[in-house]
């Protein structure tokens, strides 16, 4: 692998290696002593034009847990408005002997532009492009399911099978995206569930059936339900009339997820909005995974710099 | 060099074979030319001679963004791509929005004297969509502006749309909207559809060009007055225009070439150089596009030349500039996406890219049928040659062609100015002649 920008891209049996890996990453974060010598000498740099505290630490964390060398570039605000272009912070970057380059940037596509420009060697990371993807967070996702699945047993195996309801704001969300690709490419069945607001203009060419009525989907009794954030810029967007309807409609509520049979895994990328896109009870439940996740985080994403950075470097195209 | 040019054996559009002598500025001899003594002579044997091409949309970008093009860089690359009159847009810095700021363009390019350039007038002060600009006096002034445009906006405001349509009436002017909803297209980076979806760019459905289009030929039922409509690129946009013809309303629409032959799919690429305004659509919006140009809806072919430096493309897409240059490559675009696919022949691409852009710019001296007495305005292009486009065949300032690298048919060979060379033998020639030609035919005109 020599970038890692989307999950649309990644076969079933590469997606599968790399979640292995995690596993074997996982194994070791079980050790007293968590490092690996790996990646000793390699440069990472967190290039973030989008503030994100957590999926910068969560990468931070596993670069240094590979032993590679962690730069933390924060770029906040536009290219544009900052007056320096993705160019130019690309070839100081490289200037500075990058190994590798974890990118989230606001603008949909940018990851691709860094890692396809020719402005720099290193292997990119896609951490969140705009509304695009955040192949990461699909796979730590998918880790969290195949664990609880399988718990020991998980090498090797897909998601066949396993029933995935997605609710929320899927128009904005680059976390549904990566997941409906990867969940789709591993065998799961995903339903997606959002205002007809939140959901793009034309999906009919997305692996997953798309409904409005979140009752109906749970009702199904799917394996796992996955809250996405409403973020707080779309309340002023017309997509739906406030946050009280919203959470009356498509929130998993006290007396949704009560309905729910208790071996439904209830997922969130977080951050959380409680008592907005979910209840308290809900995300704090045994049924949640949200911890779980977080610490997947890592796993995953030392077996993404791995894959990437250890050994010889593939070169260019 | 000598002001006379005997071309020999060129094709006409109709088909016929023909040498043509230039000579005082006019077509002064059609037929069999045995002898014309002191002129250059060009052979035109294989080459098609087209009335010298007329864009009805085109940005030079002068006064304010000379980095990106300026009235000689961007009539030279007019003058590469076949065309001897560009209409100049407004949304120039300071905007074309006074009788001093289109006569400096008329000057600039006269100076230059590549081609004709035929200021557009701004609709509203500053482009802002707020009151009329002094369009009876850009209509007065020495540059005669007849084309008004907001480019680059939309006159959203249906009272001022409705107002500047009914003004214009007083001296035959005409309306080119730039058919855009702005609340429709907020942050627009792409069509709305199923890639916009997939890529996780913001949507500009079509449904923001067609409401607009459809408010606007009503308006100019309701007033009686003459609309034109930029840069179509839709299905259904077609399908309003032809509804509005049918129903006898006066308005004309234009189509851009990368409209004919791009679509959406290249933006999967997240390549810069395919953001454009509007965007590129779906593949069956193409189909719609071409058999409206064939069948006479879409009445002509504008480049929409939009030139921007490199820095506002080699950049995230978001960040980028809408827009491409299209002069230099407009013709074989047709020849590719019209001549081969056999929707039209010669005689129409006259019409679409020289007749009718420049009666519908009221613009006098351009797009005249090849014939004695006939202004010297001529282009020959050689339709056997195809080749990648490359760096070499742009002759503006900014090299921002989404068809670099592509293979497209056809070139030009040639192109008559008010009778003197602008291109020969495929290179632009040099500024300083093209100037003193130029000047010499002022002189002559003022007697």
């Amino acid at each position: 692998m020599r970038h890692l920008l989307s999950t649309r891209s990644l076969s079933r049996d590469d997606a599968i290696a790399l979640l292995d890996v995690a596993e074997d990453m996982a194994a070791v974060q079980e050790r007293e002593v968590k490092k690996l010598p790996t990646l000793r000498g390699k440069t990472v740099v967190n290039l973030f034009f989008e503030d994100s505290t957590r999926t910068r630490i969560s990468f931070e964390a596993a670069a240094k847990r590979l032993s590679a060398d962690v730069i933390n570039f924060s770029a906040k605000g536009s290219s544009v408005s900052k007056g320096e272009s993705l160019k130019d912070t690309a070839q100081t970057l490289q200037a500075m002997g990058a190994d590798g380059v974890v990118i989230r940037h606001p603008a949909s596509g940018a990851p691709q532009t860094l890692a396809m420009s020719g402005w720099i060697d290193a292997g990119v990371v896609n951490a969140g492009d705009g509304t695009h993807e955040h192949p990461t967070q699909a796979l730590l996702d998918a880790f969290t399911m195949r664990r609880r699945l399988h718990g020991a047993a998980s090498r090797g195996r897909d998601l066949g099978g396993v029933r995935v309801v997605i609710v929320g704001d899927i128009l904005h969300s680059r976390v549904a995206r990566s997941n409906v690709w990867l969940l789709a490419t591993l065998g799961a069945e995903v339903t997606l569930v959002a205002p007809p607001t939140l959901v793009p203009v034309d999906v009919s060419g997305w692996p997953a059936s798309i409904g409005y009525d979140l009752d109906a989907a749970l009702a199904t009794m799917p394996d796992v339900v996955m809250m996405l954030r409403i973020q707080a810029e779309r309340m002023q967007g017309a997509f739906f009339p406030n946050s009280r309807e919203y959470a009356r409609t498509w929130g998993l509520d006290d007396a949704r997820f009560a309905q729910l049979p208790t071996t439904t895994m209830v997922m969130h990328p977080g951050p959380m909005n409680r008592g907005l896109e979910i209840a308290a009870r809900a995300a704090d439940s045994p049924q949640s995974t949200v911890r779980e996740q977080v610490a997947n985080g890592v796993s995953v994403r030392m077996a993404a710099l791995y894959l990437l950075l250890s050994g010889e470097r593939e070169v260019a195209r | 060099m000598s002001e006379r040019f005997l071309i020999t054996g060129a094709q006409l559009p109709s088909g016929e074979r023909t040498d043509l002598l230039l000579d005082g500025g006019v077509i002064a001899e059609v037929g069999s030319i045995a002898d014309a003594a002191g002129a250059t002579v060009v052979d035109a044997a294989g080459l098609i001679a087209l009335p010298g091409l007329v864009d009805l949309h085109t940005h030079l970008r002068e006064p304010g963004y000379e980095q990106s093009e300026t009235v000689l860089t961007g009539t030279q690359a007019a003058a590469a791509g076949g065309f001897t009159a560009v209409f100049a847009m407004a949304n120039t810095s300071p905007v074309a929005d006074t009788a001093g700021v289109v006569e400096q363009e008329l000057s600039l390019g006269r100076a230059a004297g590549y081609a004709t350039v035929q200021p557009i007038g701004a609709v509203t002060v500053g482009l802002k969509g707020e009151q009329l600009a002094e369009l009876g006096a850009m209509a007065q002034s020495r540059a005669r502006v007849r084309v008004f445009s907001d480019d680059g906006f939309c006159v959203f405001d249906p009272l001022l749309m409705r107002r500047a349509l009914e003004y214009v009436k007083a001296f035959d002017g005409v309306i080119a909207q730039h058919a855009q909803e702005p609340r429709l297209t907020q942050g627009a980076q792409m069509n709305e559809g199923a890639l916009s979806g997939e890529l996780g760019l913001a949507g500009w459905p079509a449904v923001a060009e067609e409401s607009i289009i459809a408010r606007d030929v009503l308006l100019a039922e309701h007033v009686g007055s003459r609309l034109h409509v930029c840069h179509v690129s839709t299905a259904g946009s077609v399908e309003v225009v032809r509804w509005a013809k049918a129903r006898g309303i006066d308005v004309t629409a234009e189509v851009t070439p990368h409209h004919l032959l791009l679509t959406e799919e290249l933006v999967a690429s997240y390549d810069p150089r395919f953001k454009v305004n509007p965007p590129l659509r779906r593949a069956e919006d193409v189909e719609a596009l071409r058999a409206a140009l064939a069948d006479g809806t879409i009445d002509i072919v504008a480049t929409d030349h939009a030139p921007h430096p490199i820095e506002a493309k080699e950049c995230e897409w978001d960040a980028a500039a809408n827009g491409m240059v299209g002069l230099e490559s407009a013709l074989s675009v047709v020849h590719a996406a019209m001549v081969d696919t056999g929707l039209i022949g010669w005689a129409d691409v006259a019409r679409v890219l020289s007749e009718t852009p420049a009666r519908i710019g009221r613009l006098a001296g351009h797009g005249a049928p090849i014939a004695v007495g006939a202004p010297a305005e001529l282009t020959l292009y050689d339709p056997s040659a195809s080749a990648e486009f490359d760096l070499a065949r742009l002759a503006g300032r900014s090299v921002n062609s989404p068809y670099l690298g592509r293979t497209l048919p056809g070139r030009v060979v040639a192109t008559f100015h008010q009778g003197y060379a602008t291109l020969l033998d495929g290179a632009v020639r040099p500024a300083d002649e093209v100037a003193r030609h130029a000047a010499e035919r002022l002189e002559v005109l003022r007697g």
